[in-house]
C-alpha cells in the first residue's frame, strides 16, 4: 500500500509530451499526460496497443528510441528533475534510482556472459563493492528472486534458463542497486499463466519488502487487478482515466474503461456476446479533434466532437470525459452524421 | 456433447513425435543418443457437428501441434483421424482428398505473418475460391469476396488494399474471410485472438460466434486463455506435455474441475475479480517433453502423486460427461469440490 505519511510523491510526470518527428509531420504520440507515483506504490498502466504507455515509461527511464523525443512536461524523481539530464547523469540514475524490467527476458540478458557477471557488473556500476562482495550479493539477489542452487546457477548464461526463470533474473537485475522505482513494461506477456502467477507475486512481495515503488505497464486487466494500488488508462496517447484499481474496475467512469472491462471475458458469468467496442483505436495520424475517443463512443455529444477533455473528478475516480462536467457533453449528435 | 454418437471429427490415439536429435556426425563422435520430442502422445478427441472444442494448455503442451495435424499439416507418426467418417490418411483420389480439404480450413495466431503482404485483400480472399474451382467467372468471384467481406464487417471496397493497410484487428477478420471462402464446415482456430487487443478480441470473438450460428460452423479452438476459452466453448480438453489430461463440457470443467493440472490452472487465472486477493502461484515450471517425466507426466507438480503416478500412466476415465486421467481422482483419493466465481456486476 502506498506510504501516505510521505506527501512527496516519488515521481512526478507533469504534462508530458512525447513526439516523433516524421516526413509527413510531427506525431503526437503521448500527449498532456499527468501522474504521481507515491512511494511504495504500485501505479498500472493499461492501455491497448499503440496507447502509449509504453513510451511513457520508456521516457521515465530516459529510454526513448530516437527519432521519439521528450517535447514538453517534466518528469520528477525524488523532486528532481529528470527529463533534461545529460545522458551520463541519467546514466547514472537508471539502475540505481530507477530499475528496468521489459516484456522479453531474453532480450533483456546479454547471451554471451553468464547470469553472474551481468549482475556483478551492475552491482559495481551502482555500488561500491568489491568483485567478492558482488558476487555475494548477486547469490543473495538470485535466493531472493527465488532461483533454486543459486550458487551454481550463478554460472549458467541465458540459455540455460527457463523463460520464467530468465525473467526473475531480469527482475533481480533491476534490483540490484536497491532503486526506489521499478519500470516493469509487460513483465509477464511473454510468460504462460502459472509462471504469470510466479512473477507477479514475488513482484508483489519484493516490492513490498523492499518499498519500492512500480510503474507497471501492461494491456493484461486482470495483472493490474491484482496487483495495482492505482491504475491509470491510457487512449490515444492520453489518460483517458485514473485511480484506485478497484474503483476503475468496478465502477470506471470513463465510456471507454467501461467498454475495455466488459469486452473482457470473466469467469462469473457467461454471456452470450461480449460487450464490444466498435471500431479500433485511431492510428497518431489520424486522431480526431474533441476527445479522441468520439468515433467511438456511445455517449457522445456535439461538445465532444470539438472540445478535448482533460481529467476531472468523476466519482471516486478522475475521468477525461464531458459526461463528468457540469456543461455535460452538449448537444446530441443527430444519427446520419454517425458513421457505422 | 457429442449428440447420439454422429462425431463429425473424430481423432483416435493420435501421436506426433520430431526428431530434434544432433546430426549424424555429431551423434556419433560425441556418442549422443537420439532425441526425440513427444509433441502429441496419444490423444483422443471427438468433436459434434456444430460445438467449439477448445484446447487448453500452456506453451508446448502440443496444443498448436494437434490443429496442425488436424488440417494436415503435419502427417500424424501415429493415429487416426477421421473427418464425417473419412479416414484423413486413407486413399482418396485427388478431387476427393481437394473435396475434404475444402471443408476444413484454418486461422492462425499471428494475422502479420499469415497475410502475404504482396498480395491484394481481394486476391488473398480469392485465393480458396480459385484453388477449389469454386467460382462461376470474374463477375461471380467478385461478388463472393464481397460477400465474404461484409461477413466479416469489412468493406468490399477494402479489396484493393495490402495488407499493411489494416490493424490486426482488421486483419485477422481478413484471414476469417479467407477461411470462410472454401466454404468449409470445420475450422481450427489456433490462437486467433491472442495478439490482438482486448476490446478488439471481443470483437473477433462476437464474430465467431456469429459466423458459427449463421453458417453452422464447428470450431476446434486452440488457446492458452482460459477466460477466453470459457466464453466461447462448448466442451473443453486441457493438454499436459502432449496429454489430454482432462476433457469436459465448460461449465462443468470450470465449475467442477477434477485434474489436479485444470485445478491449477484455474486457480492461476488472472481475473478482474482478484482485486487487492492473491493468486496462489504455483510452484514448477512445464518440464521438457523430451525426456518427460515417468508415469503421469503431471507427477513431479502434483501435491497429490504418489508412487503409482510416478510409475504408471493414468488412462482416461468417462467422469460425469467428460474424462479425466488421473489415479488420485480413479482412487477417489482426491475430492471433487464446486467452484464459485464472483459475479461481475
Amino acid at each position: 500500500m502506498a506510504a501516505a505519511s510521505n506527501n512527496q510523491p516519488l515521481l512526478e510526470v507533469r504534462n508530458l509530451r512525447i513526439e516523433f518527428p516524421t516526413r509527413r509531420g510531427t506525431l503526437l504520440a503521448v500527449d498532456d499526460v499527468s501522474f504521481d507515483i507515491a512511494p511504495g506504490e504500485v501505479l498500472g498502466v493499461v492501455g491497448e496497443s499503440g496507447a502509449g504507455k509504453s513510451l511513457t515509461g520508456n521516457a521515465i527511464i530516459g529510454l526513448l528510441e530516437p527519432p521519439g523525443r521528450v517535447a514538453g512536461g517534466e518528469i520528477r524523481l525524488e523532486g528532481r528533475r529528470i527529463d533534461n539530464l545529460p545522458y551520463e547523469e541519467m546514466r547514472k540514475i537508471r539502475g540505481a534510482r530507477i530499475g528496468a524490467i521489459f516484456q522479453d527476458p531474453l532480450t533483456s540478458l546479454n547471451p554471451l556472459y553468464s547470469v553472474g557477471r551481468q549482475l556483478v557488473e551492475t552491482i559495481q556500476t551502482h555500488l561500491p563493492l568489491s568483485a567478492s562482495q558482488a558476487k555475494a550479493r548477486a547469490i543473495e539477489l538470485l535466493q531472493e528472486v527465488g532461483i533454486p542452487g543459486a550458487e551454481m546457477r550463478i554460472d549458467h548464461y541465458p540459455h540455460q534458463f527457463s523463460g520464467g526463470m530468465r525473467q526473475r533474473v531480469v527482475i533481480a537485475l533491476a534490483l540490484c542497486a536497491g532503486p526506489r522505482l521499478i519500470v516493469a513494461d509487460e513483465p509477464t506477456t511473454a510468460l504462460d499463466v502459472s509462471i504469470q502467477a510466479q512473477i507477479i507475486a514475488l513482484l508483489k512481495r519484493l516490492c513490498r519488502e523492499h518499498g519500492t515503488a512500480v510503474m507497471l505497464v501492461t494491456h493484461d486487466m486482470g495483472v493490474i487487478a491484482e496487483t495495482a494500488d492505482r491504475v491509470a488508462v491510457m487512449y490515444a496517447g492520453r489518460v483517458a482515466e485514473i485511480g484506485p484499481v478497484r474503483e476503475v474496475v468496478k465502477h470506471a467512469k470513463h465510456p471507454y474503461t467501461k467498454g475495455l472491462m466488459g469486452s473482457i471475458p470473466s469467469l462469473g458469468v457467461r454471456t452470450e456476446r461480449l460487450t464490444q467496442i466498435d471500431g479500433a483505436m485511431p492510428r497518431l495520424t489520424e486522431i480526431p479533434p474533441g476527445c479522441a475517443f468520439n468515433p467511438r463512443c456511445t455517449f457522445k455529444g456535439q461538445r465532444c466532437l470539438v472540445e478535448r477533455p482533460n481529467l476531472m473528478p468523476a466519482g471516486a475516480t478522475r475521468a477525461a470525459c464531458w459526461l463528468h462536467d457540469s456543461g455535460g457533453v452538449g448537444a446530441p449528435i443527430l444519427k446520419e452524421t454517425v458513421d457505422a | 456433447m457429442p449428440d447420439g454418437g454422429a462425431d463429425f471429427v473424430r481423432i483416435e490415439g493420435l501421436k506426433r513425435y520430431f526428431d530434434v536429435s544432433a546430426p549424424w556426425l555429431v551423434r556419433k563422435l560425441e556418442g549422443r543418443p537420439r532425441q526425440v520430442v513427444q509433441a502429441v502422445d496419444g490423444i483422443d478427441i471427438e468433436i459434434a457437428k456444430g460445438e467449439t472444442f477448445s484446447l487448453v494448455g500452456e506453451s508446448g503442451c502440443g496444443k498448436s501441434t494437434v490443429a496442425r495435424l488436424v488440417v494436415g499439416l503435419y502427417p500424424p507418426t501415429a493415429g487416426r483421424i477421421e473427418f464425417d467418417g473419412n479416414d484423413m490418411a486413407g486413399r482418396h483420389s485427388r478431387s476427393d482428398m481437394a473435396a475434404l480439404r475444402r471443408r476444413m480450413q484454418m486461422i492462425f495466431q499471428d494475422p502479420f505473418a499469415s497475410l502475404n503482404p504482396r498480395w491484394r485483400v481481394f486476391d488473398i480472399i480469392a485465393e480458396p475460391i480459385r484453388a477449389f474451382g469454386l467460382s462461376t467467372g470474374k463477375a461471380d468471384l467478385e461478388a463472393r469476396v464481397a460477400a465474404l467481406l461484409r461477413q466479416v464487417k469489412l468493406n468490399p471496397a477494402d479489396g484493393r488494399k495490402y495488407p499493411h493497410e489494416f490493424s490486426g484487428g482488421q486483419r485477422q477478420r481478413i484471414s476469417i474471410a479467407r477461411a470462410l471462402a472454401s466454404e468449409p464446415e470445420f475450422l481450427v482456430c489456433d490462437e486467433p485472438t491472442s495478439a490482438l487487443d482486448v476490446s478488439v478480441q471481443a470483437q473477433i470473438l462476437n464474430l465467431m460466434v456469429d459466423l458459427q450460428r449463421r453458417l453452422q460452423l464447428t470450431y476446434l479452438f486452440i488457446s492458452h486463455n482460459l477466460a477466453v476459452v470459457y466464453h466461447i466453448s462448448t466442451r473443453v480438453g486441457v493438454m499436459y506435455l502432449g496429454r489430454l489430461v482432462e476433457v469436459a463440457p465448460t461449465d462443468t470443467l470450470f465449475r467442477r474441475p477434477k485434474h489436479p493440472y485444470t485445478r491449477m490452472l484455474l486457480d492461476t487465472i488472472p481475473d478482474l475479480e482478484m482485486t487487492g486477493r492473491q493468486r496462489s502461484p504455483v510452484g514448477g515450471e512445464v518440464p521438457s517433453p523430451i525426456n518427460p517425466p515417468s508415469g503421469c507426466t503431471f507427477h513431479p507438480r502434483c501435491p497429490f502423486a504418489n508412487d503409482r503416478c510416478k510409475a504408471e500412466r493414468p488412462k482416461a476415465l468417462p467422469i460425469e460427461g467428460g474424462t479425466v486421467a488421473c489415479h488420485a481422482i480413479e482412487e477417489g483419493r482426491l475430492p471433487i469440490e464446486d467452484r464459485t466465481y464472483a459475479l461481475n456486476t
